[in-house]
């Protein structure tokens, strides 16, 4: 694997090939915040928040350093003023759906966020998939999945697999952001399953 | 069916075919595409086959059900060869005299020909119709000539000259320099020049290799890539051998949207029939070279015309984008380089393979080579596909090919490039067709479709219809996209109810940047394209309805009245007839009153209201005049003469 | 929708896990909707998880996951056709059928949907039902029509 030089936030990093950008700056230390990234899960990008500046042969362009692999050379600015601009959108648009998400309102205010700006549509799911993903790639039960698309898309439980599986892990649980998740699991615990 | 096993029997074969056709032999073509079939073609043919059995000329004329030929405001089409004699809007009834005239007296139908709508003068002879006359059909034409399933039509019609050319003439490196040369870009909407990604496919490490045909055409009232594949389906096969045969790829991709019954009907049987023949499959034509193709229908889904959630829609998946880089040459369908293009991109290979890069490159602009097909619809007099060469100016497309605009309505604006491009005024007009000058103006060329709008068009609306409709086809993952268009939809439909606030302009440019900036795919970043165009070119409209509450083109149903101009009204009763709510008050003799408060602007009365008394009309920003007094509703015919 | 025939479907695309979408519309066409037994066949014979298969039957709109009414009704929502009035036919036709694009009345007579452009754009605005055209429709027009159908 060969080594790729690049520079973020002034700082000189050697990344290997094939590794993101958020990658090779949390080796170097250097924090950028995220919301749907896992260690233990393949990169997402669904968020976008973790976007940086990167700038090659003299132009510059906003990347998603979670998914977007180093370049020899590149420089990256983790904090810029069209960065912050645009972080701060994406977690008002957020924050329309879960104006009290403790992820949400500590990013919020670093990043001077305004929770009133957009429409409120309380429905609490920001859709990170960290739960989907989760129970798809390491415990590997797919007991909650996704269902349709654009602005209907949402969260929902397989109550047959859910009913046999979840009682004892659970493990997703703390992963959700603004704790939908545990609501939208006693729901359909209650509706839809059948225990003999 | 026998293989053919060399280019030398290729030809032999194309010798006997065309030794068999007697290009003086009379013969009746159908335009048999599916918009012709939906005004009645399906019956026009049983007519003509009943007829040329009844007058017992079956065996001396020739019958052709073709694919679309364009001119889709006329259907059904029906065209006498040789002569190119056109007759439109044929009805079953009109077949027995169409067909005597044609073929036993030798006259022409006048009623059915063509005819000028502001001039009057009638032509029959096709080439001659204005509506053809200006177009440059290349790649479109051949639909006019062949039955889509007959391989020996396309045989006949210098069809697989090309793929022999590329495939015993030229190396695969050759081939890709001609494509560069030829300066083709991509017909699907990005324009990405075509040459330069195949020679990426072809560089890239990883076997075994791809190449796809996008044919998930979604742009609403874009059906070029359609009449294409319905059409020319061994035109399109051809196009990707030789491409496939560039690339070193063994294996292709049809993706079709399951809403073209017909194009995957007529493509699945000239894939069989080309398989049957060998020019398709182990060896083709004793070339050596291997191919081989499967039909994958789309679900419903406008974001897989999106080329990294095509490949995860052939992969079995939901139609979420990749992140590029890596792109689809180096890591595509099951992360194996990938070759994907548009329809139409791939039809225009097996012309320059044939007529050479410098002739294709002699047609077009310096940025854009070669023709366009553009689905000219809405607001038109003569709605249908055409194909241009790029640099011709909008005006000559949507006037001299077009018709210019029915009922004497005035040209607003010009739509292009669906869901992701622009509208452009009336002043841009002179503005020559191409990719960078579309962009440059505000909209891109898109697919090609190009939604003519009239005075009567909503701007605002139209940049709400656009928002609504990637609402839902969003696939939902990325943040800028799905939530951006969930707020854009609720201020836009916000400002078009009169409910607009100040502070919304800025809101919609703010979501605007975010889009562009941080979407996963070019559906989120161009989601803001209709908002950012209309705005540029027709702020007052902006304006009027935030800060007046008023439609300056009495379109939104909110801001709108519907009112009963006492001058003019007859008392005819029609619109108190239809009044599906009950609103109007009248009776015979009486001028007629809408209820403002009962009235739910459903714009029957209208419609309804006979053009000649024209008493209806909208009022928009201003109150309703009070009702008149009950004295002065009675109405007193003057006696003509006294 | 006998589980024979479901098998017999996805035999023919060799059982491959990239055929889902393929399987599904075969199923979909032949039955006219995906019963969610169905589904638990396919993800049993296909090895896809049925949270999977339940992302594709919703994220698609060419699938339904309930049965339909006798006739499909289709309003054309496309550009051309919006331009020339589709949005008035669409609001005439859900007042005479009391349901809204995408459901299917208590009859199971009716299903609705608005689709994103049939290509016929000379006749604008167009309605089509159970394939059949109904072109250059006027909200008028349109209790004629629905009407007819039993």
């Amino acid at each position: 694997m060969s080594e790729i030089p690049l520079q973020i936030d002034g700082k000189d990093v050697v990344a290997e090939e094939g590794d993101t950008i958020l990658e090779a700056a949390q080796g170097a230390g250097i924090s950028i915040p995220t919301l749907c990234h896992h260690e233990k899960l393949a990169p997402y990008g669904g968020c976008r928040i973790c976007v940086v500046e990167a700038e090659s042969k003299g132009a510059s362009r906003l990347v998603v350093s979670c998914v977007h692999p180093v370049e020899k050379n590149l420089i990256v600015r983790t904090r810029s003023e069209k960065v912050d601009r645009i972080r701060k959108t994406l977690l008002e648009l957020l924050m329309a759906h879960a104006p009290e998400s403790p992820a949400l309102r500590q990013l919020a205010d670093e990043y001077g966020a305004d929770g009133e700006r957009f429409e409120k549509e309380i429905s609490f799911c920001v859709h990170c998939g960290l739960c989907v993903r989760y129970c798809a790639e390491v415990v590997k039960k797919n007991a909650v999945g996704f269902i349709d698309r654009g602005v209907r898309k949402e969260i929902s439980f397989i109550p047959e697999i859910a009913a046999k599986e979840c009682d004892d892990c659970k493990e997703c649980f703390p992963l959700c952001p603004t704790s939908y998740l545990q609501a939208a699991y006693v729901l359909v615990e209650s509706l839809a399953f059948r225990r003999d | 069916m026998a293989r053919i096993n060399s280019p030398a029997e290729l030809e032999a074969f194309r010798k006997e075919i065309l030794s068999r056709r007697d290009p003086t032999k009379p013969c009746i073509t159908l335009c048999s595409g599916t918009a012709c079939h939906a005004t009645g073609s399906k019956e026009v043919a049983i007519a003509i086959e009943e007829e040329l059995k009844k007058q017992a000329l079956a065996d001396k004329v020739d019958f052709r059900k073709t694919g679309c030929h364009g001119f889709c405001e006329k259907g059904p089409i029906v065209v006498i060869d040789p002569e190119e004699t056109c007759y439109l809007q044929v009805t079953p009834d009109d077949v027995p005299e169409l067909i005597t005239a044609a073929l036993k007296e030798h006259t022409v139908v006048e009623r059915l020909i063509y005819t000028d709508p502001n001039t009057g003068e009638k032509t029959a002879h096709e080439p001659e119709i204005p509506f053809y006359k200006h177009q440059k059909r290349m790649v479109f034409g051949a639909n006019r000539r062949i039955a889509p399933q007959s391989l020996e039509d396309y045989l006949a019609n210098d069809g697989a000259k090309a793929l022999v050319k590329a495939l015993v003439e030229m190396t695969p490196e050759e081939i890709i320099a001609e494509v560069k040369d030829a300066g083709l870009r991509g017909r699907g909407g990005a324009g990405f020049p075509a040459g330069v990604k195949w020679e990426f496919a072809r560089k890239s490490k990883g076997e075994p290799k791809y190449v796809v045909v996008n044919c998930d055409e979604g742009d609403p009232g874009a059906y070029m890539d359609r009449s294409l594949m319905e059409g020319n389906p061994y035109g399109v096969l051809e196009g990707l051998i030789i491409g496939a045969y560039a690339i070193g790829a063994h294996e292709g991709y049809f993706y079709v949207r399951q809403e073209y019954p017909l194009a995957l009907e007529n493509l699945s049987v000239a894939i069989e029939r080309a398989e049957a023949r060998g020019l398709l499959g182990k060896n083709i034509l004793g070339s050596g070279f291997d191919f081989t193709v499967k039909v994958h229908r789309g679900a419903g889904a406008f974001v897989c015309g999106e080329e990294t959630a095509l490949l995860r829609s052939l992969e079995g998946k939901a139609g979420e984008p990749r992140p590029r880089p890596p792109y689809p040459a180096v890591k595509g369908l099951w992360d194996k380089p990938t070759n994907i293009n548009n329809v139409e991109t791939w039809a225009n290979v097996p012309l320059i393979i044939n007529k050479g890069a410098e002739a294709f490159a002699s047609i077009g602009t310096e940025g854009s080579k070669g023709t366009k097909i553009f689905s000219l619809v809405g607001k038109i007099n003569n709605t249908g596909l055409v194909e241009v060469p790029m640099g011709i100016t909008l005006r000559e497309v949507i006037f001299d090919i077009g018709g210019g605009i029915p009922k004497g309505k005035k040209f607003k604006a010009v739509q292009t490039g669906g869901p992701s491009g622009g509208c452009i005024p009336e002043k841009l007009l002179d503005l020559k067709v191409g990719f960078d000058e579309l962009t440059k103006a505000g909209s891109m060329m898109g697919s090609g479709g190009m939604i003519i709008m009239d005075e009567e068009t909503c701007m605002v609306d139209v940049a709400r219809y656009f928002v609504d409709f990637l609402t839902d086809e969003s696939c939902g993952k990325c943040v800028p996209c799905r939530e951006g268009l969930r707020q854009m939809h609720k201020i836009l439909t916000r400002i078009t109810e009169g409910k607009g606030k100040k502070e919304d302009i800025a809101t919609l440019e703010s979501l605007a940047e975010t889009a562009v900036e941080a979407s996963l795919c070019a559906l989120g970043s161009t989601a803001a394209n209709p908002f950012l165009s209309t705005f540029r070119y027709f702020k007052e409209e902006y304006t009027a309805h935030i800060d007046d509450k008023r439609c300056p083109a009495l379109s939104c149903k909110e801001l709108i009245s519907y009112y009963i101009n006492p001058a003019n009204c007859t008392g005819c009763g029609l619109c108190l007839k239809n009044c599906p709510d009950g609103a109007i008050d009248g009776g015979k003799k009486k001028i007629h009153i809408i209820d403002q408060d009962k009235c739910t602007n459903c714009g029957t009365c209208f419609d309804v209201c006979p053009p000649k008394f024209n008493s209806v009309i909208k009022i928009s920003g201003e109150a309703v005049p009070p009702p008149i007094a009950e004295e002065q509703r009675v109405i007193v015919r003057k006696k003509k003469g006294k | 929708m006998d589980t024979a025939r479901i098998d017999q479907i996805i035999d023919k695309h060799d059982g491959e896990a990239s055929a889902l979408i393929q399987v599904l519309l075969e199923i979909q066409s032949e039955n006219h909707w995906l019963p969610k037994a169905v589904l638990a066949r396919v993800s049993e014979k296909l090895r896809v998880p049925l949270s999977q298969i339940q992302h594709i039957a919703t994220f698609y709109k060419a699938f339904s996951l309930v049965p339909k009414g006798r006739h499909q009704v289709h309003i054309c929502m496309g550009t051309a056709c919006h331009v020339r009035g589709a949005t008035r036919v669409l609001e005439k036709v859900q007042d005479l059928t009391g349901i809204k694009p995408g459901e299917t009345d208590l009859e199971l007579k009716f299903s609705l949907e608005t689709v994103n452009c049939l290509g016929c754009c000379a006749l604008g605005p167009v309605m089509e039902i159970d394939g059949k055209t109904h072109g250059k429709i006027t909200p008028a027009e349109t209790p004629d029509v629905i009407e007819s159908y039993e």
